[in-house]
């Protein structure tokens, strides 16, 4: 435990990714990678496997089950900690994270040990679950008079189900393979799926074989930058292709050896969530790999995001939201033909190929992408004017004799966006954050007027610069009207531009609209309460629904 | 009531007289030269003669400021005041007001942990006690302060082998200079400060407290390597143009909020360190206690829950509501009669 604890610390305790590579790289060679200057590393002793397929497990955002209710937990730690309810709730108000305030509310520790942290899980923490209210009680209490610290706070996030380190699966995977020497698209295939750190070891994790891995193997997905300068800077409109920008999730479909792989641009393995398309694969031939977006489709048009957001929330996916919500891919790559990488052909090559294999394949799950017709760059402007008419996000420009490119990179291909929707409302509550956010009020809920009242329409979270924020939470702390719990009901002053995405009917909602992302434009200190939008003017934004 | 809270700040009627007024008013008897409570404009100052050198710099030269030693009682219209060490920075006061043999104490801030910057706290018996409360939550408990500056000190040495600046923010009076004296044997390379730690280390140095060497940072000739230095800086230099030319850094905090880790992260710090110059929980309950006071007054910081704390345990506590802030992190440092950005 005091291992990975220091791992922890170490993650936590930088704002660099490099850093936390670096940091993850050491604990793992530790643990039997590539190690050839342990002592140099200030490692005196060698990480259990067993330890490091956990943090694996853990580092890459894995989850113990909660196996107390938390209220069970936060009353044993009043009665260890001598403090009364109310003051328990003030602290946690202050903290904004019940396993951090238990860890600070706690005497400091009485002894000390060095259990490892499989024994931690398989010992203590996997048998809570069946045991006695006392016999839990009792090991919970003994724990917490055994740790100190980041340990303490550790096993408290532990047992509250609620560990995360601040790093993504792929950082994990880029350590795993610099300690291993193993290629990084082998280790993210060998953790994807349901990899169980108790079944599975490390050192299969980290082994040098890869035959099992290379299939489901996708290529660095090639990004688009921001168009900035006139359509007419780009030369010629017929070196170009334009198509819609959909707004879905953005994705690769392998098809080699009779398998399916689907990815998504976080290279996470997600051909589960979309039965559709993975069974619309299998009619691809072998090594076949196309990019496309995934979109909520039915009837020939697009769905709402929220639509597909409602599935991906999903763990089992019922014949009712299939039905309701069903995926396709719409095409717009082709990257694999015949397993042969074909991104360094030309755009015009590779789409013509695209939609003669797609033409084969004859599966209603993939939609080549349509493009629009471009003579002049005018017709660019037209369609792109069109673009939120037709639920798209706004128009893609490629050039026709470039190659697929590696990450993001100038020049082959431009994303032309939509300005989001943008609206004047009033700050009606807010509330504190929690985590880094927390006893700072960055939870705000924003209003417009309805025949003279504020009625709330959105919530926003991010926008604000942190001196904004701070300013703001001071004022919200001076101008509260009521207190509900944790909300604050504050004095309608302060008008904020927002931004968002889309907006839709909805009955949930008492303003009778829900938008979508909505986010901070601009704190408008030059506009009064008054001169903030009306629920009229957001349902006259909504298109006629389709 | 001896003292009571009027328009412009905690007020003695029968000595016509404020404590640490938030207005300009005739007679002012002030705590500590932190800007919330000490401010300009009054006719004429009381403060302790260990504090008169950084509220002369605070407040101007031209000021009219008495300085009492620490226990000399001030007869003011009959009113016996005196100031006793409160142990937050240099030269800060806990205020005395005794008249027909009833005693009340303001505490202005204070602390009861070692600071080798001050005189250390002392306890002063009374019937009232005004009470500070920044941190008066059971979450504040300190670590102590040896094993804080030995994390500055290991987080500084390996900041220096990656080849980086350290970069510590810290309140630029009393919190810079009990890191900088905390620091003065550490054996911790060349030491740098931003201009307004600078300006005050001066008079820290003036009242004969030994801080580590400093050089000032905005003087250096340019083309200076910083790398492996550490540089004590104010919260409000963070994000700067200023702190570009130290190269790459890592930052620290040094305060008592950093014992939150959500403190830490959403200023997009790399470390925190846990040092403050206010009572923790623990302090601000046994302070209290052994002041024998029957009535407590708490005035600033985490008010409520002290309050009914107290209360339960049958104490006649309230929340008066001051405009004093304990330092908030990012206050501007003020210097009278001098602009000073970096």
């Amino acid at each position: 435990m005091k291992a990975f604890a220091r791992l922890y610390a170490a993650i936590d305790a930088t704002m660099r990714t490099t850093e936390k590579v670096d940091a993850m790289v050491e604990y793992f060679r530790a643990a039997g990678g590539k190690s050839r200057s342990l002592a140099s590393l200030g490692m005196t002793e060698m990480t259990d496997p067993k330890d490091a397929a956990w943090a694996v497990y853990f580092l890459s955002g894995g989850r113990s089950k909660r196996l107390i209710p938390v209220r069970r937990l936060a009353t044993w730690a009043m009665e260890e900690a001598k403090i009364p309810e109310w003051l328990f709730n003030e602290s946690y108000e202050a903290v904004g994270d019940l396993a951090e305030t238990m860890s600070l509310l706690l005497p400091d520790a009485i002894a000390s040990t060095d259990i490892p942290l499989h024994r931690w899980i398989g010992e203590r923490l996997l048998p809570l679950g069946k045991q006695s209210e006392a016999a839990q009680r009792e090991t919970i209490v003994q724990a917490w008079r055994e740790l100190s610290g980041n340990e303490r706070f550790i096993w408290n996030k532990l047992i509250t189900g609620a560990f995360r380190v601040g790093v993504s699966q792929q950082l994990v995977v880029r350590a795993l393979s610099r300690a291993s020497g193993v290629d990084e698209g082998v280790i993210a295939h060998r953790l994807s799926g349901t990899w169980n750190p108790e079944g599975e070891s490390f050192s299969a994790l980290i082994a040098t074989e890869t035959q099992d891995a290379d299939i489901s193997k996708p290529y660095p997905f090639y990004l688009a930058y921001p168009i900035e300068d006139e359509l007419e800077e780009l030369g010629a409109p017929n070196e170009w292709q334009a198509e819609w920008k959909w707004d879905g999730i953005r994705s690769q479909v392998i098809r080699r050896e009779g398998r399916t792989f689907i990815w998504s641009r976080g290279e996470e393995l997600i051909t589960d969530r979309f039965p559709e398309i993975a069974a619309a694969a299998e009619f691809l031939p072998d090594g076949t790999v196309i990019d496309g977006e995934i979109m909520p489709w039915k009837d020939g048009k697009p769905l709402p995001f929220a639509q597909l957001q409602r599935r991906i929330g999903r763990k089992a996916l019922g014949a009712k939201i299939l039905s309701e919500v069903p995926v396709v891919s719409i095409a717009y790559d082709l990257l694999e033909i015949d397993g042969r990488d074909v991104r360094g052909e030309s755009m015009g090559w590779r789409r013509a190929k695209l939609t003669e294999v797609l033409a084969a394949a004859r599966a209603a799950a993939f939609v080549l992408s349509p493009t629009v017709p471009l003579t002049i760059w005018n017709d660019a402007r037209n369609a792109f004017a069109e673009a939120r008419e037709r639920s798209a996000e706004g128009l893609m420009l490629k050039k026709l004799d470039g190659a697929y490119g590696v990450g993001r990179r100038k020049g082959g291909w431009w994303k032309w966006k939509v300005q989001p929707f943008t609206a004047d409302a009033v700050l009606i509550y807010a509330q504190a954050g929690s985590g880094r956010r927390a006893s700072l009020h960055t939870d705000y809920t924003f209003g417009v007027w309805d025949k003279g009242t504020l009625v709330p329409f959105a919530k926003a979270y991010s926008g604000l610069t942190d001196d904004e924020i701070r300013e703001l939470d001071a004022w919200i702390r001076k101008n509260t009207l009521e207190k509900f719990g944790p909300v604050r009901h504050v004095k309608h002053e302060h008008v904020f531009e927002l931004g968002f995405e889309g907006i839709q009917p909805s009955s949930r909602h008492k303003s009778g609209v829900a938008v979508r992302f909505p986010r901070i434009l601009k704190w408008r200190t030059d506009k009064k309460p008054e001169e903030a939008d009306t629920i009229e003017t957001l349902h006259a934004l909504m298109a006629p629904t389709p | 009531m001896l003292l009571r809270l009027a328009e412009g700040g905690l007020y003695c009627e029968a000595g016509d007289f404020y404590i640490d007024p938030w207005e300009p008013v005739d007679r002012a008897v002030i705590t500590h030269a932190h800007g919330d409570h000490a401010r300009w404009g009054c006719s004429s100052y009381l403060g302790s003669r260990e504090g008169g050198g950084v509220l002369r710099t605070r407040l101007g030269p031209a000021s009219s400021i008495r300085e009492a030693e620490w226990g000399e009682v001030v007869d003011i219209n009959g009113v016996h005041v005196s100031l006793h060490p409160a142990g937050h920075i240099l030269g800060s006061a806990q205020v005395r007001v005794e008249h027909r043999g009833e005693v009340w104490v303001a505490s202005g801030d204070y602390k009861t942990d070692p600071d080798p910057t001050c005189t250390p706290f002392e306890l002063v018996r009374c019937h009232t006690f005004i009470t500070e409360s920044t941190f008066g939550l059971p979450i504040y408990r300190w670590t102590p302060e040896g094993e804080v500056f030995d994390e500055i000190r290991t987080w500084w040495s390996a900041n220096r082998d990656a080849g980086r600046a350290s970069v510590m923010f810290a309140y630029a009076l009393g919190k810079a200079q009990r890191l900088l004296a905390g620091l003065a044997d550490a054996d911790i390379g060349p030491v740098f400060t931003h201009g307004a730690v600078e300006r005050l280390n001066r008079d820290y140095r003036d009242g004969g407290i030994r801080l580590a060497n400093t050089q000032y940072a905005t003087a250096m000739p340019r083309g200076t390597q910083f790398a492996g230095s550490l540089i004590v800086a104010p919260p409000s230099a963070a994000g700067s143009m200023w702190l570009r030319r130290f190269g790459e850094v890592s930052s620290g905090f040094a305060s008592g909020w950093m014992r939150i880790r959500g403190a830490r992260r959403r200023r997009a710090l790399d470390r925190g360190f846990v040092l403050s110059d206010h009572a923790d929980w623990p302090a601000l309950l046994s302070t209290i206690e052994n002041t024998g006071a029957e009535r407590v007054w708490v005035t600033h910081g985490t008010r409520e829950p002290l309050v009914r704390w107290l209360t339960e345990r049958g104490l006649e506590a309230k929340a008066v509501v001051s405009q004093w802030t304990g330092e908030e992190d990012n206050d501007p440092v003020e210097i009278a009669g001098e602009e000073i950005t970096a």
